[in-house]
């Protein structure tokens, strides 16, 4: 039976459309979604999954059938019909891109708005900042201790920030939760300028706004949570800001994007999101593990101890005993 | 008679008589034949292709598992550093050059470039400058990408990085000269009766991607001398810790390296629309949409490069427009793979290699191209910049597009430019190990970024190991895939059967002279009997009347008195000079017997 070449067209045009709707809906690319933005993104992703299937399968379709039907038979050496203007189909598919494009920039710039990326208080670069580096360049490693003086110190009525701001409703308020991150060679260092704790772990509570203040030490980094779906580059001499709402309980890793030396691959972190309580408790530890290591910094003070006391943690090393120490006189020196 | 015999007898008096005769050693010397240097650059630029592909396996070898222990991580890097710098500097931008020289004279049918010993020049800068970034191994080679974004560019392998500087300016300074070149040609040279309209897909791809060259090279250039000057002589253009800003370097980077992108890739737009249609049999569908979408996608590839910035340090109106314009980018590509597939549709399809890879590059391409809108729209970048996502994307755009249009082109003009045909059989094995090669290594990549890989590391997450293997294999049988075509090439170039003038009965001017073509490429003045695509046209009616009076016609033009002094003037003194032959339009042709014996090109 010969099926009509219009019916035959309308079927296959529905067959595309359900493949492309199915898998754009369940592909399984990205990972799971654990901010409010995360899931936004992931709709625009679909969208675009849908139609791009679609399209594929459209233009290797059009490849597969050519090859196939229209493949020169053996001993045929004339030419195909002459065909080389359609003036109503040019139009039709440049209009159809044209308006595909357009619908997809708007959804682009409404989910893209809706995530804080269009705020004008924390979206403004007035140019760069006096350079928090130090050295030229060099990869010095802080150690934790380093943290509050290196990291980005950034008074919020001269917030001048790059990257995604406040979102529509929060605008103008300032967030739950404020984080300053430094950036080096090849690390991360969170600090909480409310509470004064200091970590080389990102500890956040869940479905509260948090702002990230991001600065690096040395070279470029990129800050970056895949399960977040937030990224931005950090840079010396400048400040970026990520606002976002984490909405998921869990344990996520902070994966810098920026080529920032041979062993960018290396430089990770872990961010937890809390609920409040856990992270109220986590800042409470913090603080007092702290001011216990403040207490041990001064009960240690070297300006209140013997030779013997001083060196008896490295004589396990040079093979002599405390007392035979505190028996040598110092002119023996 | 079919229009490619109809073309041919048209030109019986302008062809060359006896096919060049070249010595081995010519290809080693400063020669100013177009089409030496023409095989020069496809020969050097393959040589670096290899070079770059065994960069690019080693940096598969480390990935296959996820700690760094095949190679130091400072090595690492130097290699996908170098990797890339040769495989976008030194095999496609130049491959490019290499077609358009060798062909941009025969399809215009002139004599030869408009400047050849700029020609010549140009292209010599080129193993100088791939000798020069190579040599970099040997004190350190540069670590910071081909990107060598500061301040890590200026803290990394500091010798390594000024010789890479001085390298990319060497290279690049061969684009201009070889941009101006192309364009003053096609422009001034073409025979006096083929105007712009009637040009060669290709001929207008090469001024889109001349135009581009010439606005957005200078800029790169500008660029590395002021990186240059921070490397060597302590200022802070764009060094933090003197209050310069490295994010004006990625601007400036930007403006030429978005562009190059289509300088890339454009050529092998122009060499698709030149394939299909010949072994299509049928017209190019919408040859003015081709060939004006080339000079749109020229335009508004010089106001894209801001959405390599997105997650940097760009605000976010400017994120939107970038957005936007790169968007719109996909209108004239979009019109340009419609036609290609309203051409290939309801043809007589002959599959040769040269086929095979035409279509593989609409598959490919297509793919880098969906992806590419994806990665424009703001959102969806923030999540995907600098992850495998994008090195998916970028290799289905640069190896899916350019280097499956180096090889479709390769194939297609291999009997012109050797008097040879390579073999089928070869070359279809060359097709499948790459297409599936192509598409194990790439594809998995695009998952691999999305889930959160990072791009440029040495190790990673172990979760990502299968994914990774995988792309490790399609990457060895990549490796691979080159030996069938350079066993195909070498023995074919000696021993393949002889190809005749036009194997593939094609319409356009290359094809009218002898294979290889004669030292200035045709005895007399080609006659355009047939637009370059009129596969299937309409009868030859009067064959004999409408050759003589095309013949006339063409010598009014060409002694000036048609389209006007100037372009008089430059063929007279290029195209007439020497031994221009002038064809009597009254003189008698035998219009009955094809000008050649033809071959079964099946």
């Amino acid at each position: 039976m010969n099926i009509p070449s219009s019916i035959l067209t309308m079927l296959v045009g529905i067959g595309v459309t359900l493949i492309s709707l199915w898998y754009g809906q369940n592909h399984g690319l990205m990972p799971i979604a654990a901010s409010a933005q995360a899931s936004q993104i992931d709709g625009l992703f679909n969208t675009m999954m849908t139609l791009g299937v679609g399209l594929f399968i459209l233009v290797h379709g059009v490849l597969l059938v050519a090859v196939i039907k229209y493949r020169r038979r053996e001993g045929d050496n004339t030419d195909g019909p002459a065909w080389h203007d359609n003036f109503p189909l040019e139009i039709l598919w440049t209009a159809l891109p044209a308006v595909i494009i357009l619908g997809i920039g708007v959804y682009s710039f409404e989910i893209y708005n809706s995530m804080g990326g269009l705020d004008p208080m924390g979206n403004h670069d007035h140019g760069t900042m006096q350079s928090h580096a130090k050295m030229r360049g060099s990869a010095i490693a802080g150690t934790l201790s380093d943290t509050p003086q290196n990291a980005p110190q950034i008074q919020p009525e001269k917030q001048i920030a790059l990257g995604v701001g406040a979102a529509p409703e929060n605008e103008g308020k300032p967030a739950d939760l404020v984080v300053n991150i430094m950036g080096l060679q090849y690390a991360w260092i969170f600090t909480y300028p409310e509470s004064g704790v200091s970590s080389g772990e990102l500890h956040i509570p869940v479905n509260s706004d948090v702002q990230l203040n991001l600065g690096a030490q040395d070279v470029l980094h990129a800050f970056w949570i895949p399960e977040f779906r937030l990224k931005q580059d950090v840079i010396p001499g400048r400040t970026s800001e990520l606002r976002f709402t984490p909405n998921k309980v869990g344990e996520y890793r902070v994966v810098c994007a920026e080529l920032c030396g041979a062993y960018h691959g290396a430089m990770k972190a872990v961010a937890f999101v809390h609920t409040q309580e856990d992270f109220d408790s986590w800042i409470k530890e913090q603080q007092i593990a702290s001011t216990q290591n403040l207490e041990e910094a001064v009960a240690v003070n070297p300006d209140k101890l013997s030779d013997g006391e001083f060196l008896a943690p490295y004589v396990r090393d040079i093979k002599i005993n405390p007392e035979s120490l505190e028996q040598l006189h110092p002119t023996h020196h | 008679m079919t229009q490619a015999q109809f073309q041919e007898t048209a030109n019986i008096e302008a062809r060359g008589t006896e096919p060049a005769d070249r010595h081995w050693r010519d290809y080693f010397t400063f020669n100013t034949d177009h089409k030496v240097i023409g095989i020069q650059y496809l020969v050097t630029t393959f040589g670096f292709y290899l070079i770059g592909g065994v960069l690019a396996t080693l940096v598969r070898t480390e990935l296959a598992t996820p700690d760094s222990d095949f190679v130091t991580p400072e090595l690492y890097n130097s290699l996908f550093t170098v990797h890339a710098t040769v495989m976008i500097f030194l095999w496609i931008v130049p491959a490019g050059a290499g077609f358009a020289n060798f062909l941009i004279p025969l399809m215009i049918g002139a004599k030869d470039m408009a400047f050849p010993r700029l020609n010549a020049l140009a292209f010599w800068m080129i193993p100088v400058a791939g000798v020069l970034l190579l040599s970099s191994f040997l004190v350190g080679a540069p670590q910071a990408g081909w990107t060598s974004y500061p301040p890590l560019s200026l803290v990394t392998a500091q010798m390594g990085e000024e010789i890479w500087i001085l390298s990319v300016l060497f290279l690049g300074t061969s684009s201009i000269l070889g941009a101006v070149n192309f364009a003053v040609t096609i422009f001034t040279m073409r025979v006096p009766s083929m105007s712009l309209n009637e040009m060669p897909l290709f001929c207008w791809a090469m001024i889109a991607t001349s135009a581009l060259t010439l606005v957005a090279t200078p800029v790169l250039a500008a660029a590395l001398i002021l990186l240059s000057f921070d490397l060597l002589a302590g200022t802070a253009f764009f060094n933090p810790t003197g209050n310069g800003d490295p994010v004006v370097y990625q601007h400036l980077f930007w403006f030429y390296s978005h562009p190059a992108v289509y300088i890339m890739i454009m050529p092998f737009f122009g060499v698709i629309s030149e394939i299909l249609p010949i072994h299509s049999r049928k017209p190019i569908f919408g040859y003015l949409a081709i060939a004006y979408s080339s000079l749109a996608i020229s335009f508004l590839g010089l106001i894209v490069w801001a959405h390599h910035m997105f997650t940097s340090g760009t605000p976010g109106w400017l994120r939107m427009f970038f957005m936007i314009t790169t968007m719109i980018i996909a209108v004239p590509t979009g019109i340009k793979i419609f036609s290609w597939l309203a051409t290939i549709w309801g043809g007589k399809l002959r599959l040769v290699s040269a086929m095979l890879f035409g279509m593989g590059f609409i598959s490919t391409f297509l793919l880098g191209g969906i992806t590419g809108i994806m990665v424009a729209s703001v959102p969806f970048d923030i999540h995907v910049h600098d992850t495998y996502f994008i090195v998916a994307h970028l290799h289905y755009v640069l190896f899916g597009g350019s280097v499956f249009g180096i090889y479709a082109a390769f194939y297609h003009w291999f009997p012109k430019m050797t008097g040879r045909m390579l073999n089928e059989f070869w070359g279809r094995v060359h097709f499948g190990l790459t297409y599936i090669g192509f598409t194990v290594t790439f594809l998995p990549m695009h998952a691999l970024g999305m889930q959160g890989m990072p791009r440029r590391v040495a190790m990673y997450d172990p979760k990502f190991t299968t994914i990774n293997v995988i792309c490790t294999i399609g990457a060895y049988m990549l490796a691979v895939s080159t030996i069938p075509f350079i066993v195909n090439v070498i023995w074919s170039w000696r021993y393949g059967p002889k190809a005749g003038d036009n194997p593939w009965e094609a319409l356009t001017l290359e094809w009218m002279t002898t294979s290889p073509p004669p030292i200035e490429n045709f005895e007399g003045i080609p006659v355009l009997a047939t637009g370059p695509y009129d596969y299937g046209m309409e009868k030859i009616q009067n064959t004999g009347e409408r050759l003589k009076l095309m013949l006339r016609e063409n010598a009014i033009a060409s002694s000036g008195q048609k389209r006007g002094i100037p372009i008089a003037e430059a063929q007279a003194s290029t195209f007439f000079s020497g031994t221009a032959t002038l064809v009597e339009p009254e003189s008698e042709i035998n219009v009955d017997s094809p000008a050649d014996e033809r071959q079964d090109s099946n």
